[in-house]
């Protein structure tokens, strides 16, 4: 049986793997951006950032300063039990840790912008989704303002297809240039209505940069999209470079005869997230990070 | 493309020596200074009333850090750069009455932030996005921390540095920005792209 004080301690133990240790896949994509490239400044800075996971991880150390708004994303099993508290146990985690760690208080009123910690209306962001199985799984996306304030949505008309998502998608990342921190992550999510795509796009950046998208032609236009990007030249920081994004996940769904909606999400290069599964025993399991 | 060590306080000859893609590393006093501190130093200027530090020749760093107060003591845990570009509406007029002569951030910055580098003789730079924990190593202790009103990540934090790099020029005296370069060539690559 899951327990409250179990699921706090757990939860701080996730929220605290994705502060401080990036994924392997994105150390990997960080590694193989340094290998390919050749300006010194653009090899100067993706040393800093893989010298700089190096320190985090080994020190338990949040890698960037800015630690993010907190994006939960619970996939509850149709044949789990999601209890009452649980909600209310991830706000409590995210508290306790913004103390313990410390992370940095990045809530405020939006137009008082009083300080209020982490956690206040709406924040942590807890999406709750119902997917097969009897399990939950419980993603955590800690999120800095700069990627994020390179999001955006377009209402295309149906008319302009992938094309339209295509123009839009590498005119928002040449347009957002070294702002969100690049090499990023981009997260586009295509259908649905207007905070559909916006949530589809952030839930992108929850899958591993070595998965591509089930859809066989999806797949291969986000490898399209990330040579693409990369032909841009931004580079690591906007300094210029080979590698502006590390990769390209979308994600989609149905939606009205009359629209395409398309949203774009971008995460910085320290792309921050960890996942676990919660067994019906109330058993706890790392799915991204080896955790003891 | 030099490498160059500077002690604060910076003269004029030596910002305005530097050059776009010289790397530089900064020792002795740094401000962290972010939008509601800029808006506070534009403030203050306007009425003539004293700032509680002395900014000739001290870099402005766009940063919120993490801190952790112990025994009376803060200490800067995690401090690497914010975007700049959000203090683009203030900075030239920072630069220009205060003359901290070094603006220091990521991202880069824009046209009216340049044109006040120019005129003051100022250069500025970029450090790792991201890179916290690296820069937080360079922070070797907080001299004072002033105007906390405006809450931990938004008060003007005074800090001594050792070292603090590798800092890029992206912005020179010149008037020459690598932003704005990469900015003009990603948007032509960018339009060859679309228009197959």
């Amino acid at each position: 049986m899951l327990q409250e004080e179990v699921l706090v301690a757990q939860v701080k133990k996730l929220l605290r793997t994705a502060e401080t240790c990036l994924p392997e896949d994105v150390l990997g994509a960080l590694r193989e951006a340094y290998e390919l490239e050749s300006s010194s400044l653009s090899r100067m800075q993706l040393h800093a950032f893989i010298e700089n996971s190096r320190i985090a991880s080994e020190g338990s150390l949040p890698i960037c300063q800015d630690t993010g708004m907190i994006n939960f994303f619970v996939f509850v099993g149709d044949g789990a039990h999601l209890p009452g508290w649980f909600s209310s146990c991830l706000r409590r985690a995210v508290s306790e840790l913004s103390d313990e760690m410390p992370l940095r208080p990045n809530l405020v009123s939006p137009f008082g912008r009083q300080n209020l910690g982490n956690v206040g209306a709406c924040a942590p962001n807890i999406w709750i989704e119902q997917v097969p199985g009897d399990q939950i799984e419980l993603a955590v996306l800690p999120k800095g303002g700069g990627s994020e304030n390179m999001s955006s949505l377009a209402m295309l008309k149906p008319w302009e297809g992938l094309g339209g998502v295509r123009r839009f998608v590498l005119s928002q990342i040449q347009n957002s240039g070294g702002r969100p921190c690049p090499p990023t992550v981009v997260g586009i999510g295509v259908g649905g209505g207007a905070e559909v795509a916006a949530r589809l796009a952030k839930r992108a950046l929850l899958r591993s940069l070595r998965v591509r998208n089930g859809d066989p032609g999806v797949a291969e236009f986000e490898m399209k999209l990330k040579e693409e990007a990369n032909a841009l030249g931004i580079g690591p920081m906007g300094l210029g470079g080979r590698t502006t994004v590390l990769g390209v996940n979308m994600e989609i769904c149905d939606c009205h005869v009359a629209s395409l909606p398309v949203a774009i999400n971008m995460h910085c290069w320290a792309a921050r997230r960890a996942k676990m599964k919660i067994s019906p025993q109330g058993e706890f399991e790392f799915l991204t990070h080896e955790v003891e | 493309m030099a490498e160059v060590k500077l002690r604060t306080p910076i003269g004029q000859g030596e910002s305005r020596a530097l050059r776009v893609g010289d790397i530089v590393s900064f020792s002795g006093e740094f401000l962290f200074c972010r939008d509601k501190a800029h808006l506070r130093l534009i403030e203050f200027a306007r009425q003539q009333r004293p700032i509680p530090v002395r900014m000739e020749g001290i870099p402005i760093y766009h940063a919120g850090p993490v801190v952790r107060e112990q025994d009376h003591a803060w200490r800067i845990i995690a401090a690497g750069p914010t975007t700049s570009f959000r203090m683009e509406e203030y900075e030239a007029q920072v630069l220009r009455h205060y003359e901290p002569r070094i603006v220091i951030g990521k991202g880069g910055m824009g046209k009216r932030t340049s044109d006040a580098l120019v005129e003051t003789g100022g250069a500025y730079a970029v450090f790792p996005g991201g890179a916290a924990l690296l820069a937080a190593r360079c922070i070797e202790e907080v001299m004072g921390v002033y105007w906390i009103d405006l809450g931990i990540t938004d008060a003007l934090w005074h800090a001594r540095v050792e070292g603090f790099g590798p800092c890029v020029v992206t912005m020179d005296s010149t008037g020459d920005s690598l932003h704005e370069r990469i900015g003009s060539e990603s948007l032509s690559r960018l339009q060859a792209l679309l228009s197959r």
